[in-house]
C-alpha cells in the first residue's frame, strides 16, 4: 500500500523588539548570563506583566503578511507547567482567543502551486534557557540563564497541508524569508530566534481521514527539519507496513543519531490548565491601528516579484532571486532608479555583488558599494566606455575603496580604446611580430585567431574594444 | 474637618499625628519611638508583627526631622504605618507568613509602599497574616496566630489580622492590608476598626504577593474613616507597572467627608440577613442603619438573588488563580528549597504522573512545596488545580465566572435605575470574633466567615467596614457598606457620617487600657 504524509508546522519566532514583552529589559541575544533580568521576567513575588505594544505591532505585521484576520480583541492565557527555566511556573501565551487566525501562504514550487493554511498566529513570552553543559560541575548541575525569559515570540501554527519533508522545508524557507523581510524576526535558527516543531502523520494515499500524529521537536535548522521529517515519515510507514500502529507521542530529533526518539507519550502529556491571565487586560486592536500598520508595511515579496517580471521584464528566476530578501530587492530597485538597465543590474547583483558581499561577510543592506555606484558602473559599460572584463576589475576596486566607477576609470586610464586607427596600428604590429600563426591562419588553421586576438589585447593593456579588435584583425588577415 | 472630634478621641489618629509633626509639636522621631515602644510592650501578647524594622524606621524618621522643609507638606508626614507582610519592601524581609518565603528579601518596593514612604509615612514593621492571605482567622500563618486585642484567646480575623490588631491596639494609627475575599474588612470588623477595600484597580497591585489576581486589592486599615481617606489619597491611582490599575482620576477623598447624607439611599438585602447571622450582629446592624436614617439617609429593600452563590464561586475562582500564582514557589530561584536527598513525602503526597516526578528535579519540587507550604495553602492549590483541569474547566471555572457575572449584575441593578441605591449595607462578619482553634478542623465553617465579604471582590466594588457596636462579651461588630465602582468618595461619606454620630470607634481594647 502506498502512504502519504500529512504535516503541519508550529513555528516560534522571536520578535525584533528592543525590550521584552512584559517588562523593560533588553531582548538582545548574547549578553552575559542573567544580566537582562528584573523582578517581572524573573517571576519574583508581586511582580506584574505590562504588555509591550511594539511586540503586538510586530505580531500584527506578521499576521497580516500571512493573510490572517487580526482580531479586535484577543486574550492572554496562562499555560501552567513546572520547569526551572519557566520562572512563574506558567508561560503567558494565548489560547482560546489568539491575536489572528485563518491565513494562508501560497507555495509555488515543484510540484506545482500549493496553498498552506495558517491556523493561527499568537503572542507569547519565551522561557529562560537551561544550560546543561560547559561547567565543571555540569555532570551534577544545571544552570539557568533568564536573559531570554520574556523575550517576545509569535507562534505560527499551520494547517496539516504539507505532504512531504521537501514541502515542509520549502514552506519554512518561504516563511523565514517573509518574517525577515518584514523586520519581525532575524531568521537566526542557530541562536534559536526561529524554531520549528512538526506534527507528522501518515495515511494510505488518497485517504481523507488523518492518521495518528507524532509531534517532532528540536528541528532547529533547515537540514534537521528535512532529515527529521523524512526519517519520521519512513518510520511511521514502516511501522504500519509491519502491522504495527502509531502511538500519539512527542518525539525528539536526535541529530547525532540521525533519528527521532520518543520523549513522552500521550498519557504523560501535560495538562496545561490554560485560563485567562487575570494580570493582563484583553489586547485591543482597533481598525485605525490595523490600517496604520498595514500602510507602513513594505511591499511583500510575492507582489514585488510579480512587479519585477511585469514592469521590469526580468526573467522569473531573476525576480525570484532578487526578492529573497528585502535588502536585495531594495538594492536592485535603487540601482534601477539610478538608471541601470534592469537585466544588467540583476546580473551584477546576483553575480559579482553577491559573491563580493559573501566574501566580505556583508549583505545588501550593509554593502560598501551603494546601488547608485553600481548603476554608475553599468552606465559606463552600456556607453562602451569600458569593456566587460575591465568592468569586473573596476567593480573590485569600487567595492574595496568605495570610489566611483568614473573616478577609477579616469585615474587609471581604463577607458576602452575604440579608435580604429589606434587599434589598426596595434594589429599591424602583432601581425609583423608573429609571422607563423599568421601564415597558419591563412593556410586554413583558423584556431590561431584567438592567439592573435590575445596578443592585440595584451598590447592594448586589455583596454581595446574587443569587437573592434576582432573586426580589424579579421580584415587584416584576409588575403 | 471635625477637629473637635479628634481632640476628644482616645489615642492618636493619622490626622492628629500628621498635624502634630507638621506643626513641630512632636518630632517624627518621637512619634516613631513611641510606636516602637508600643510594639515592644504589646506585641509579645498580640503577635501582630512578623518583622519590626526599628532601626530603619528611626533612620527614616530622623531624616524627616533633619530635612523637615522637604517633608513638612507631605500628606502623611511622620505617620507610623504597619504594612501587611505580603507587600514587598526593598531590603526588608517579606514572607507572606509562609515558610516558603521565611528568609526572602525583595529587591524592590510595592507601589503602595513606595507611595506611602514618598508621602512621609514611616514603616515600623511587617504584619502577620494568613499564609499567602489564605484564611479567615490568621491561624494559617506559618509563624503562629495573631491574638485579638479585645480578647487574646480570640482570632483577630484574617487575613490582614496583624494589620487590624496593630491599629486596634493603637500601635500605629494606620496599616495597609490586602483584601481578596474580605481580608481587610473582616479583621477590621472583628478588631473594631475601619477597613476599606477600594474598587479593584484603584490601588496598584505591583509588589503585592498575589493570591488571586482578579480579586486582590490593597487598602487602608485605620480607626477613623477620615484616616482611611487620607491614606487612600496617597496610595490610589494608576500605575504603569500594573496593567489592571485603573486610569480613573483620584479625587481628594477627605473632601467628600461632609457629614451630609441627606437623600442618600442605602439598600438593605433583608433576605440575605435572615439566616446564619448572630442575633447581636443583626441588632447592631439595624441600629446602625437607623442612625444613618436619622441623619437623612433613606433605607431601601434590595434583592441580590445570586448572593447565595458567592462563596462557592469565590472558592472556585480564587483557588484556580492561586494554583497558578503560587506555582513560582518551586525552590529554583528564591525562597525555601528542600535539601537534596530529603525523600520523605509529606502525608498524602502522591507521586503519580510525569517523568519529572521521578527525577531529582521532580523530587526537589515535590519536597519543596510539600514542606514549604502550610496545609490550607496546599488544600487551595489542589482545589484550584482540579478546577482548571482538562475536563473540569467548563463545569467549574467557566461556570463560576458566569455566575460571577450574574452576581455583578445583581449589584449593577441595585445601583441603577429609578430605585437606584448609593450603597448596600450588610454585616461585615456574621459573628464576632471566634476563639483561636475553634474552627481549624472545619474548613467549610471557616469559609462561611466570608459570606458577606466575597461579593465585593467578585464584583470589584469598593466596600468598607466601620465599627457599629459591641457584643455582650465586649467583642466588636462591624457594619459593611458596599458602593458603586470608583465611588469610594460616596461610600466614605456615609461611613464617616456614621462615625460622627457614634462612639464605637473610640474605646480602646483592654490590652491598651490595662
Amino acid at each position: 500500500m502506498e502512504y502519504e504524509a500529512v504535516i503541519g508546522l508550529e513555528i516560534h519566532a522571536q520578535l525584533l523588539t528592543a525590550t521584552k514583552i512584559f517588562c523593560g529589559c533588553s531582548a538582545a541575544f548574547g549578553a552575559e548570563p542573567n544580566t537582562h533580568i528584573c523582578p517581572t521576567c524573573l517571576g519574583l513575588p508581586g511582580a506584574l506583566p505590562v504588555l509591550n505594544r511594539a511586540a503586538v505591532d510586530h505580531a500584527i505585521r506578521a499576521a497580516l503578511a500571512l493573510g490572517c484576520t487580526v482580531h479586535e480583541g484577543s486574550i492572554f492565557a496562562r499555560k501552567n507547567y513546572f520547569y526551572p527555566d519557566l520562572p512563574k511556573g506558567y508561560q503567558i501565551s494565548q489560547y482560546e482567543q489568539p491575536l489572528a487566525t485563518q491565513g494562508a501562504v501560497d507555495l509555488d514550487g515543484v510540484p506545482g502551486p500549493r496553498r498552506v493554511g495558517i491556523t493561527r498566529v499568537h503572542l507569547e513570552e519565551d522561557a529562560g534557557k537551561s544550560v546543561h553543559e560547559g561547567f565543571v560541575d555540569s555532570d551534577r548541575k544545571t544552570y539557568v540563564d533568564y536573559n531570554r525569559s520574556g523575550v517576545p515570540l509569535i507562534e505560527i501554527v499551520t494547517e496539516p497541508d504539507l505532504r512531504s519533508a521537501g514541502d515542509a522545508a520549502a514552506f519554512f524557507t518561504r516563511l523565514r524569508a517573509l518574517l525577515v523581510w518584514l523586520g519581525v524576526n532575524d531568521g537566526n535558527m542557530e541562536e534559536g530566534s526561529l524554531r520549528c516543531d512538526a506534527n507528522v502523520s501518515v495515511r494510505p494515499a488518497g485517504a481523507t481521514a488523518l492518521g495518528t500524529k507524532a509531534e517532532v521537536k528540536n528541528l532547529n535548522s533547515f537540514r534537521f527539519l528535512e532529515q527529521a521529517l523524512e526519517y519520521e515519515i519512513d518510520r511511521q510507514i514502516a511501522e504500519l507496513r509491519d502491522g504495527g500502529r502509531i502511538v500519539q507521542e512527542t518525539r525528539l530529533w536526535d541529530a547525532a543519531a540521525g533519528r527521532t526518539i520518543s520523549m513522552r507519550s500521550k498519557e504523560e502529556a501535560h495538562d496545561y490548565r490554560y485560563f485567562p491571565d487575570p494580570d493582563l487586560p484583553a489586547v485591543e486592536v482597533d481598525a485605525e491601528r490595523l490600517s496604520r500598520i498595514r500602510a507602513a508595511m513594505p511591499e511583500l515579496p510575492d507582489a514585488r516579484r510579480r512587479r519585477f517580471v511585469d514592469s521590469l521584464a526580468l526573467p522569473e528566476y531573476d525576480a525570484a532571486q532578487l526578492t529573497q530578501s528585502l535588502a536585495v530587492a531594495e538594492y536592485f530597485e535603487r540601482a534601477v532608479a539610478a538608471g541601470a538597465a534592469p537585466k544588467m543590474a540583476a546580473n551584477w547583483i546576483m553575480g559579482e555583488l553577491a559573491r563580493a558581499l559573501k566574501d566580505a561577510g556583508a549583505d545588501a543592506a550593509t554593502s560598501p558599494l551603494a546601488p547608485e555606484q553600481l548603476a554608475g558602473l553599468i552606465a559606463l559599460i552600456e556607453k562602451g566606455t569600458i569593456s566587460g572584463s575591465i568592468a569586473k576589475s573596476v567593480f573590485e576596486k569600487m567595492f574595496a575603496s568605495g570610489r566611483s566607477a568614473d573616478e577609477i576609470v579616469a585615474s587609471e586610464s581604463l577607458t576602452q580604446i575604440s579608435d580604429e586607427s589606434q587599434i589598426a596600428a596595434l594589429v599591424a604590429d602583432v601581425l609583423a611580430k608573429h609571422p607563423d600563426p599568421v601564415a597558419q591562419y591563412r593556410a586554413g588553421k583558423t584556431t590561431t585567431f584567438g592567439f592573435l586576438v590575445g596578443q592585440v589585447m595584451k598590447a592594448a593593456g586589455g583596454k581595446a574594444n574587443p569587437k573592434r579588435v576582432n573586426d580589424l584583425l579579421k580584415r587584416a588577415l584576409e588575403p | 474637618m471635625t477637629s473637635d472630634r479628634m481632640t476628644t478621641s482616645a489615642g492618636i489618629t493619622v490626622r492628629s499625628v500628621r498635624d502634630d509633626v507638621r506643626a513641630r509639636a512632636r518630632s517624627a522621631s518621637d512619634v516613631c519611638r513611641a510606636a516602637l515602644a508600643r510594639i515592644e510592650s504589646l506585641d509579645p501578647h498580640l503577635h501582630a508583627f512578623n518583622t519590626v524594622v526599628g532601626e530603619r524606621a528611626l533612620a527614616r524618621a530622623a531624616e524627616i526631622d533633619r530635612d523637615f522643609d522637604r517633608w513638612r507638606d507631605r500628606p502623611l508626614v511622620g505617620v507610623p504605618v504597619a504594612v501587611k507582610d505580603n507587600m514587598c519592601t526593598r531590603g526588608v524581609r517579606t514572607t507572606a507568613s509562609s515558610r516558603m518565603l521565611e528568609h526572602y528579601v525583595p529587591p524592590y518596593d510595592a507601589t503602595a509602599v513606595e507611595r506611602l514612604e514618598a508621602a512621609g509615612a514611616v514603616i515600623v514593621g511587617k504584619t502577620n497574616c494568613d499564609e499567602f492571605s489564605m484564611g479567615s482567622s490568621n491561624e494559617n500563618s506559618a509563624f503562629g496566630p495573631v491574638h485579638n486585642p479585645w480578647a487574646l484567646d480570640r482570632i483577630p480575623g484574617g487575613t490582614s489580622g496583624g494589620s487590624a490588631a496593630a491599629v486596634a491596639a493603637r500601635i500605629t494609627p494606620l496599616a495597609l492590608g490586602s483584601d481578596t475575599g474580605g481580608s481587610i474588612r473582616q479583621p477590621a470588623s472583628l478588631c473594631g476598626v475601619v477597613g476599606l477595600k477600594p474598587t479593584y484597580g484603584r490601588v496598584s497591585r505591583y509588589g503585592l504577593i498575589a493570591f488571586a489576581s482578579s480579586l486582590d486589592q490593597i487598602g487602608p486599615i485605620a480607626r477613623t474613616v477620615d484616616d482611611a481617606a487620607l491614606a487612600l489619597n496617597v496610595i490610589a491611582g494608576a500605575d504603569p507597572r500594573d496593567a489592571t490599575s485603573a486610569p480613573e482620576a483620584v479625587p481628594d477623598f477627605t473632601a467628600a467627608l461632609t457629614g451630609d447624607v441627606r437623600g442618600a439611599r442605602i439598600g438593605v438585602p433583608r433576605a440575605l440577613l435572615e439566616h446564619g447571622v448572630d442575633v447581636q450582629v443583626s441588632r447592631a446592624i439595624m441600629t446602625a442603619l437607623d442612625t444613618l436614617a436619622s441623619r437623612g439617609a433613606t433605607l431601601v429593600d434590595v434583592q441580590l438573588p445570586h448572593a447565595e452563590y458567592a462563596i462557592p464561586v469565590y472558592y472556585l475562582v480564587a483557588t484556580a488563580e492561586a494554583s497558578s500564582n503560587l506555582a513560582r514557589y518551586d525552590g529554583v530561584r528564591y525562597g525555601f528549597r528542600a535539601a537534596p536527598g530529603a525523600s520523605h513525602p509529606a502525608p498524602g503526597t502522591q507521586h503519580s504522573a510525569p517523568s519529572t516526578q521521578h527525577s531529582a528535579l521532580g523530587t526537589m519540587y515535590a519536597q519543596t512545596r510539600a514542606r514549604g507550604f502550610g496545609p490550607e495553602v496546599k488544600r487551595r492549590i489542589m482545589l484550584g488545580t482540579y478546577v482548571l483541569s482538562a475536563g473540569y474547566y467548563d463545569a467549574y471555572y467557566l461556570k463560576a465566572q458566569q455566575v460571577r457575572t450574574l452576581i455583578l449584575r445583581d449589584y449593577e441593578q441595585a445601583f441603577s435605575g429609578a430605585d437606584a441605591v448609593d450603597a448596600i449595607a450588610m454585616p461585615t462578619s456574621p459573628t464576632p470574633a471566634f476563639k483561636i482553634g475553634e474552627r481549624v478542623d472545619d474548613p467549610l465553617q471557616m469559609y462561611l466567615a466570608d459570606v458577606f465579604t466575597v461579593s465585593a471582590n467578585l464584583t470589584g466594588l469598593p466596600a468598607v467596614s466601620v465599627p457599629c457596636g459591641f457584643a455582650d462579651n465586649g467583642l466588636p461588630i462591624g457594619l459593611q457598606l458596599t458602593g458603586r465602582r470608583f465611588d469610594e468618595a460616596g461610600l466614605l461619606r456615609l461611613a464617616d457620617a456614621y462615625q460622627r454620630d457614634t462612639e464605637w470607634w473610640k474605646p480602646a481594647p483592654p490590652i491598651v487600657t490595662g
